[in-house]
């Protein structure tokens, strides 16, 4: 595999700080030295390398946008930068450090209580704990609202009862944030709560058999008469919007990420269009082949104005939810078209693991429905312009 | 102990060159600068003698204003505190020798690793000339350096021809750092907030008292032959005979 080396048309390093640049090369590097010579057996055995955890850690990647508690607090420009870099390597990677940055550790720095905080955040920081997020159920993903586990209170206790289904590091996770009515069938009610790994009645299964995010753990857990200490509910949470503003840093970090996948994908399909000769001249010197390489990088180059922007406004806290629904839907669609395209120009090549387009691409597929379908994202928006909402 | 190390800005060795139309110097719009890798490796091995003894790595690099990034890179990687020469003309190695010198009468380290050349001129010869300038022991292309217990000399290992050489060195002395010397380090993010809060000292060549006269200079600079295409050869014969004739490699 080539050294990456990163699409910038349009000179966007000039709009990125010194501390910017430096994250950005110190997590690509991270990624060429000690995850790519991993993802391509990981990918085939579907087994997410434990072992880059602890690296990551050092690293200061997990919680980087938090201030205090151990965590690096970077600009959130350095913080989708990195997540860009991570998702260069695998949308796996990336998935890991959004889960246990983005919604774990969020979930725990805005709803929990200072001890809570104390407590988990440094060691979530470090990686020395993993984290999960539960939110989606196998029978309630787009509309989280239905959910049916319950915590009801039985004295200096909740129990717990229900499952949660598609959870990125479910199994592996120390702590699982896991989002639960504590009353019955009423939204309103929602809660965070921190259920430890080995709680009784606390249970996990790993999904098997994915053809997408193989070198990712993805689980069920369940939870049957699971009694959690009264201490444990995320005292700030309430109702659907906790875990739906914790989803918004995750999407963030998705529509950065998405871009890293897409730029791999573009920088193979181009060395290669230019290497692979058929008829009399290679194949990047045919007009239909040099409209898709060219289309690839103008997609990325609006991506990347885009999660700049995005990034600006997180700054001056004027962004809203629906500018995030706005990148993470286009620039997941686009690095999903781009890969697809990428895997066009490879032709047969392109079906084998000895490139990377295709397992960027069945990645994507995750991307593109995970944190809110494309569908979901557009009638989010469709209801801001509107005012009429369409999806209930 | 204190050590002083230098970080100079070079084109990022994946990169594309273009040379400028006057011949003189490359193209460097759209051009990626990185640390000098070898320089880099050099950051790193101080960084780990401090580790290990305490003390205090600076690092110094010559240059206009964007030379800065270099130092900001090495203090992210850990260095304590950076030295800026600003100067924008054309210098040789014995220039920033002289100027490398210079600074070492200020800061009066015990050892200054540099790398053994940088990757845009491949000169390789401030080490030699700053050792000379200052009567220092050196030991150039170390690929492995151990202080020893009294921290009055160090121990270095040097790659040559067929094998290893291990020379001892008083201190101070100059090192210079081999490529396997060491795998430098990720800067991670705590670090790379906390170089901003680093003090770096602008200085001048005036201000050190260095005139700047460059005894080297570049006449021209042009682009490696472009590769030909192979051939196929039809038997061994044939291969064993274009071997011989064409190649005249046997
Ligand atoms: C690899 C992976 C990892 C995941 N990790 C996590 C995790 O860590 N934590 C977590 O809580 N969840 C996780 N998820 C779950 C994910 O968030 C859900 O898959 C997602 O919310 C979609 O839900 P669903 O799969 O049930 O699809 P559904 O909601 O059933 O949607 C199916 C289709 O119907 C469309 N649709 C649904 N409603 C409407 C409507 N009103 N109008 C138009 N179209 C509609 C959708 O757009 C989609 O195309 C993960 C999923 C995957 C694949
Ligand atoms: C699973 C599988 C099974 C197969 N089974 C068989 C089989 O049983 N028998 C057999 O003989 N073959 C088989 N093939 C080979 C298949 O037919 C070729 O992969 C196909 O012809 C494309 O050739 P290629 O892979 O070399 O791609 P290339 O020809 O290198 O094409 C690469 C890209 O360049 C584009 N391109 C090429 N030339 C031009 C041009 N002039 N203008 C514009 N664009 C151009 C192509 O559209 C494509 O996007 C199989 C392939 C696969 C993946």
């Amino acid at each position: 595999m080539k050294q990456f080396k990163g699409t910038d048309f349009y000179i966007l390093d000039d709009l990125l700080t010194e501390e910017e640049r430096l994250t950005r090369q110190s997590v690509r590097d991270f990624v060429d030295r000690e995850f790519m010579p991993k993802i391509q057996q990981s990918f085939r055995d579907a087994r997410f390398p434990m072992e880059v955890v602890p690296s990551l850690g050092r690293l200061g990647v997990f919680g980087a946008q938090i201030n205090g508690y151990g965590c690096s607090k970077v600009s959130n420009i350095a913080y989708g930068i990195m997540m860009q870099e991570l998702e260069r390597g695998d949308s796996g990677l990336r998935s890991f450090a959004s889960v246990q940055s983005s919604l774990a550790m969020t979930a725990i720095h805005e709803y929990g209580s200072e001890e809570q905080k104390n407590h988990w955040l440094p060691e979530l920081a470090s990686a020395k704990k993993i984290g999960c997020f539960g939110l989606t159920e196998s029978d309630f993903g787009s509309n989280p609202a239905g959910m049916r586990t319950t915590a009801t209170q039985d004295g200096k206790y909740y129990v717990m009862n229900g499952s949660k289904m598609w959870i990125t590091n479910g199994s592996v996770a120390d702590v699982a944030v896991v989002w639960a009515k504590t009353k019955k069938d009423d939204p309103k009610s929602i809660k965070g709560f921190l259920v430890e790994k080995g709680t009784r009645g606390f249970s996990s299964k790993d999904i098997h058999n994915k053809l997408s995010m193989r070198a990712s753990v993805t689980s069920e857990l369940s939870f049957d008469e699971c009694k959690i200490p009264e201490d444990s509910i995320l005292p700030h949470s309430g109702g659907l919007k906790s875990p739906l503003t914790c989803l918004m840093h995750a999407r963030y970090s998705i529509a950065w990420g998405a871009i890293g996948a897409a730029m791999a994908c573009y920088e193979e399909a181009l060395d290669y269009a230019k290497e692979r000769v058929q008829f009399s001249r290679p194949i990047a010197g045919y007009q239909l082949v040099q409209e898709r390489l060219v289309w690839m990088l103008s997609e990325i180059t609006k991506a990347q104005l885009l999660a700049w922007r995005m990034g600006k406004m997180q700054d001056n806290e004027s962004l809203k939810h629906y500018h995030v629904s706005l990148a993470k839907m286009n620039n997941v669609k686009i690095a999903l078209e781009i890969a697809r395209a990428c895997r066009d120009i490879l032709g047969a090549n392109g079906i084998t693991d000895e490139y990377q387009c295709m397992r960027h691409m069945n990645n994507l597929e995750s991307v593109y429905t995970y944190e809110g379908t494309n569908n979901i994202h557009t009638l989010v928006l469709g209801e801001h312009i509107t005012g009429i909402k369409a999806f209930e | 102990m204190k050590i002083l190390v230098t970080v100079k800005r070079v084109s990022d060795p994946e990169a594309k060159l273009k040379i400028k139309p006057d011949g003189l110097w490359i193209q460097t719009e759209g051009v990626k600068f990185v640390v000098n890798p070898f320089d880099e490796i050099a950051v790193e091995e101080a960084l780990r003698i401090k580790e290990k003894q305490t003390g205090e790595v600076v690092v110094v690099s010559v240059g206009d204003k964007v030379v800065t990034e270099q130092i900001r890179a090495a203090l992210a990687m850990g260095a304590d505190r950076g030295i800026f020469v600003n100067y924008a003309g054309s210098y040789d190695s014995y220039d920033i020798a002289n100027i490398l010198a210079k600074i070492v009468e200020q800061e009066k380290p015990d050892i200054i690793i540099l790398g053994k050349q940088a990757v845009d001129d491949d000169m390789g010869q401030a080490g030699f000339m700053l050792a000379e300038l200052l009567g220092y022991p050196q030991a150039a292309f170390a690929s492995k350096v151990e202080i020893t217990d009294d921290k009055k000399k160090a121990k270095v290992t040097r790659e040559i021809d067929g094998g290893l050489e291990v020379k001892e060195v008083e201190l101070p002395c100059i090192i210079t750092a081999d490529l396997r010397l060491n795998t430098p380090r990720y800067a991670s993010l705590p670090n790379i907030m906390k170089a901003k809060q680093k003090p770096v000292k602008e200085l001048t060549v005036e201000s050190l008292g260095v005139a700047v006269k460059p005894r080297v200079t570049v006449k021209k600079l042009s682009e490696p032959p472009k590769r030909k295409g192979g051939v196929k050869v039809e038997s061994v014969q044939d291969l064993v005979s274009k071997l011989k004739t064409e190649a005249k490699v046997i």
